[in-house]
């Protein structure tokens, strides 16, 4: 393992950001604080894609292509999440986690 | 028309009827479906009338005997090689004469219905029930194996239940029903056991190669159980179904119970065709009983016999004038087993043969005229006992006489019919064993007398309350019936009857033994007399004979107690020690590992839906644990 | 230790270390900041590899976009004063074991495989060559999956104002 970043570097610092993400998504008790979770993980994805395309493909640019296309549906997912988190807590007047658990057996 | 065309519509046109009437019962109006129901069975009985008299003038005999012939046969089941289920139709000289005998009875009945129920709601079924009886009667005597006869046997059985039962609001009726239904189930338990051994040995189903087999081939005994032929044990198992059937000891408890269906129903199935299956179809299987198994053959005499004179004394002291006559037709079915009895294969000693079912041909006219009397005597009186009833003679002339007429011919009286019948009985019986012939002849003495005690306490002198008769005797198509069976009463008796239907097909011409008829008419005319005695005897004769009778009166009065032999079996042996047991079996333990099955997969489901419990962290940590897992499976275990 | 390494570290401990801070402390407000700092450390990196173009959008969309949008809805679910309610310790426990082990887990197999870069001339990556195909037609054409993106974008606009509309009630 050289000292010189190279693709296991990054690779490593996406794999650290993916399952930070994880963790606070399974941690965390707030609904934003889940969302920015999940940014975290979408993140750890992009940084792959061109971590990728930089060290393998270089003559190609479709890692950033998909970088670009997941950044725009995490922002549309993002939109869509913050607008059913503002209609949950205009029904229960909390954003506890633990209040969204009507759809069980 | 065709031969096999007519005979397919003699019992197709009944069934249509049942089709017919039974569906649309409440579209049609009342007398429509009795009148349509009448015709019908019109058309029946003149093609059958047509068919046996064509059998016997015509197209029966081959080289002067009566062979039996399968107009229609139709292969239904072919299932092995050696077993095939047909349906057939078999025409020799019983099922011809039977055909005649069941369609025209039925006729009389359908036509006497008409007036007698003619107030009665539900008259369509009622017609749709009895076109049933005689389409199942009607393949019964024409089955051409012994499958299909069990098929319309048992058929027979749920039309007699239906109509048992027909007045279904009256708990006694019910329970009439489910007696007889009950008894001859259990009756034909034995029969279908009797008939898959005998089907076993003779390698057949078919009543012709049976009967072939079971005379010609030499027998081979095939198995014994507790050291008797299998065979003897089929052909008893068989006649047990019989038995129950025709209502003889000690199957006969369903019969006297059967009186509370209507009179007319009565008439039909109960006097003149169902109880006369048994003897039919040991009239059937002859051949076989006479030749493989003869000592059996003797036993069912004694049944016979024991059955005509257990009979008899019942009726001795009975005052349901249906239950007398109920017991009077169990007295004459004895009869007529007792002639197969004593009979044998071939010519002269098959005279017990032909004399069974000649006696079966004149008692169905006179029963059944017999019963139709006592309709119209109960449809009068309002009542079944024979104490309200007492000087109609005035009142209703023409039943008096055709019910004189048919007391003459069960007395056996010259020259009404039954003499005739009941003379060759005698003989046979005469000829063949003389134990059998001294009860026969004690009994033709007490079926005089109580058919007599019967006649005078209803049509002689008593005052009778007037209140009840607001109407007359009973209208033409109550009368007509009577009128045309009373003709046949008389007049049947001259039928050369063994020139037709004998035990091997070949004529057998019966003489006339006068000096031997003597002794039964004299015997008769004493029961006669001793009646009329009791009867105009202004003393106290009868309370003095009776108490002096004592203990045998209360016990012929109580039947003998066989009823309650039966309950106290029933209730105390087979329910304790049988059904109890099974019912406990059945709740605890096969509902109770059902309901257990159930009730674990219940609590399972309970506990494994904890996992859909809505917590959104909690499914991102499965689906975590899952991607892990599949990822070591795939890297570290795929090929 | 040339200037390229330390600034890759320092980029690296950057965006690692917000992203604990962002999962971990109780205060929302903080959450949303490291967040902010995560998502500049990551267009930090862009930078350094240089794909500026990525950056930039990384840096508008996201940090000018998501994290207000987030700032946003903090506001309006009125969660900023209290600290927030933590997990019990066994769960948190057993999340942070699962979440290591997968790491570790991935990390070996990362590790243990050899990536074979291609040997062809690098393309220069510029705002005219992204442009050129992204737009294009042909065989490595994206346009079609850029016209899916910009209606699925309104299908998420629309989305938003009907899930999150207060209907007046008509008098």
């Amino acid at each position: 393992m050289t000292l010189e970043p190279g693709l296991y570097h990054l690779l490593t610092i996406s794999t650290g950001l993916f399952f930070i993400g994880v963790y606070g998504f399974l941690t965390r008790k707030n609904l934003v604080t889940m969302l920015m979770s999940i940014e975290l993980i979408l993140n750890s994805v992009n940084l792959n894609f061109i971590a990728f395309n930089k060290y393998l493909w270089p003559h190609r640019l479709d890692g950033v292509f998909f970088t670009l296309f997941v950044i725009a549906i995490a922002a549309a997912e993002a939109a869509v999440a913050i607008a059913i988190v503002i209609n949950i807590y205009r029904n229960n007047r909390s954003i506890n986690v633990e209040q969204t658990e009507e759809m069980k057996y | 028309m065709t031969l096999q065309q007519m005979i397919l519509l003699i019992p197709g046109i009944p069934l249509f009827a049942f089709l017919m009437l039974g569906l649309f019962s409440k579209k049609i109006p009342c007398n429509y479906a009795a009148t349509a129901g009448t015709i019908l069975m019109g058309v029946t009985t003149v093609l059958s009338c047509f068919v046996a008299f064509g059998y016997f003038t015509a197209f029966g005999k081959i080289d002067g005997i009566y062979q039996p012939m399968i107009p229609f046969l139709y292969h239904w089941l072919p299932l092995t090689d050696l077993l095939e289920i047909n349906m057939g139709i078999l025409l020799d000289p019983i099922s011809a004469l039977m055909l005649f005998v069941v369609s025209f009875i039925s006729l009389m009945v359908h036509i006497y219905s008409m007036a007698y129920m003619k107030d009665e709601s539900r008259i369509a079924v009622y017609y749709a029930f009895l076109s049933l009886f005689t389409f199942a009667m009607l393949g019964l005597v024409m089955a051409s194996n012994i499958f299909q006869l069990y098929i319309f046997w048992e058929l027979v059985g749920l039309s007699s239940f239906l109509l048992i039962g027909f007045y279904y609001q009256k708990p006694a009726a019910v329970r009439a029903a489910k007696k007889a239904f009950i008894v001859t189930r259990f009756a034909d338990l034995g029969m279908l056991i009797g008939i898959l051994i005998i089907s076993y040995e003779g390698k057949s189903l078919d009543f012709i190669s049976l009967i072939d087999h079971f005379t010609n081939s030499p027998q081979q005994i095939s198995g014994t159980f507790l050291g008797i032929a299998s065979l003897q044990w089929a052909l008893a198992l068989i006649f047990i179904g019989g038995a129950g059937k025709s209502a003889l000891f000690p199957l006969h408890i369903w019969l006297p119970d059967a009186m509370e269906g209507p009179t007319p129903v009565s008439a039909l199935i109960h006097a003149a065709t169902m109880v006369v299956a048994g003897v039919f179809l040991i009239a059937r299987l002859f051949p076989v009983y006479a030749i493989a198994a003869p000592d059996l053959l003797q036993g069912i005499g004694y049944v016979g016999a024991f059955t005509a004179l257990f009979a008899a004394l019942i009726a001795c002291t009975q005052t349901d004038i249906k239950r007398i006559l109920a017991y009077s037709t169990m007295s004459q079915i004895g009869y007529m087993m007792l002639a197969l009895g004593v009979a044998g294969y071939g010519a002269e000693s098959g005279l017990g043969f032909t004399a069974s079912l000649f006696h079966l041909f004149t008692h169905a006219l006179f029963k059944a005229l017999l019963f139709l009397c006592a309709g119209a005597i109960i449809h009068f009186v309002h009542s079944n006992e024979m104490r309200d009833m007492g000087g109609l003679k005035k009142l209703m002339p023409i039943t008096h006489l055709c019910f004189l007429i048919g007391c003459l011919a069960i007395a056996g009286i010259p020259p009404f019919a039954g003499f005739f019948s009941k003379e060759e009985i005698l003989l046979a019986a005469c000829q063949h064993n003389r134990m059998i012939y001294f009860v026969s002849l004690f009994t033709a003495g007490l079926t005089a007398f109580y058919m007599f005690r019967l006649y005078f306490s209803i049509f002689w002198n008593k005052p009778f309350q007037q209140h009840h008769s607001h109407h007359g005797e009973g209208g033409p198509a109550m009368m007509l019936p009577l009128i045309v069976l009373g003709i046949g009463s008389v007049s049947a008796g001259f039928i050369p009857f063994g020139k037709w239907v004998s035990s091997d097909g070949r004529p057998l011409i019966s003489h006339f033994h006068l000096s031997f008829s003597i002794l039964p008419v004299l015997l008769s005319l004493a029961g006669i007399a001793i009646a009329a005695f009791y009867f105009f005897e202004k003393k106290k004769t009868v309370e003095t004979t009776v108490n002096a009778m004592g203990g045998l009166f209360r016990v012929a009065k109580g039947k003998f107690y066989i009823d309650e032999i039966y309950q106290f079996v029933t209730k105390k042996i087979i329910f304790n020690f049988i059904a109890k047991p099974a019912a406990w079996i059945d709740k605890n333990l096969i509902d109770g590992l059902v309901n257990a099955m159930g009730n674990s997969t219940v609590s399972l489901s309970n506990q494994i839906k904890g996992i859909q419990s809505g917590k959104i962290q909690m499914y991102a940590g499965i689906f975590l644990i899952g991607v892990i897992g599949l990822a070591i499976l795939a890297i570290y275990y795929w090929n | 230790m040339t200037g390229n390494q330390i600034i890759f570290y320092l980029l690296a401990l950057l965006t690692l270390g917000s992203a604990v801070l962002a999962v971990s402390t109780r205060h929302i407000f903080r959450a949303a900041v490291f967040l902010l700092f995560a998502l500049m450390g990551m267009a930090g990196l862009f930078f350094w590899m240089n794909y500026a173009f990525i950056a930039a959008v990384q840096i508008v969309v996201y940090v000018g976009g998501i994290t207000v949008l987030i700032i946003f809805s903090i506001f309006l679910t009125q969660e900023t004063g209290e600290k927030l309610p933590q997990q019990l310790w066994s769960r948190r426990f057993i999340a942070a074991l699962a979440s290591f082990c997968a790491l570790a887990f991935t990390l070996t197999q990362i590790f243990q495989h050899t990536f074979n870069a291609s040997k062809q001339t690098a393309i220069e990556v510029s705002v005219q060559q992204i442009g050129l195909q992204m737009l294009g037609t042909n065989q490595y054409g994206y346009a079609l999956p850029f016209e899916l993106i910009s209606i699925l974008l309104l299908a998420a606009m629309i989305g938003c104002i009907v899930i999150a509309i207060r209907l007046k009630p008509t008098s």
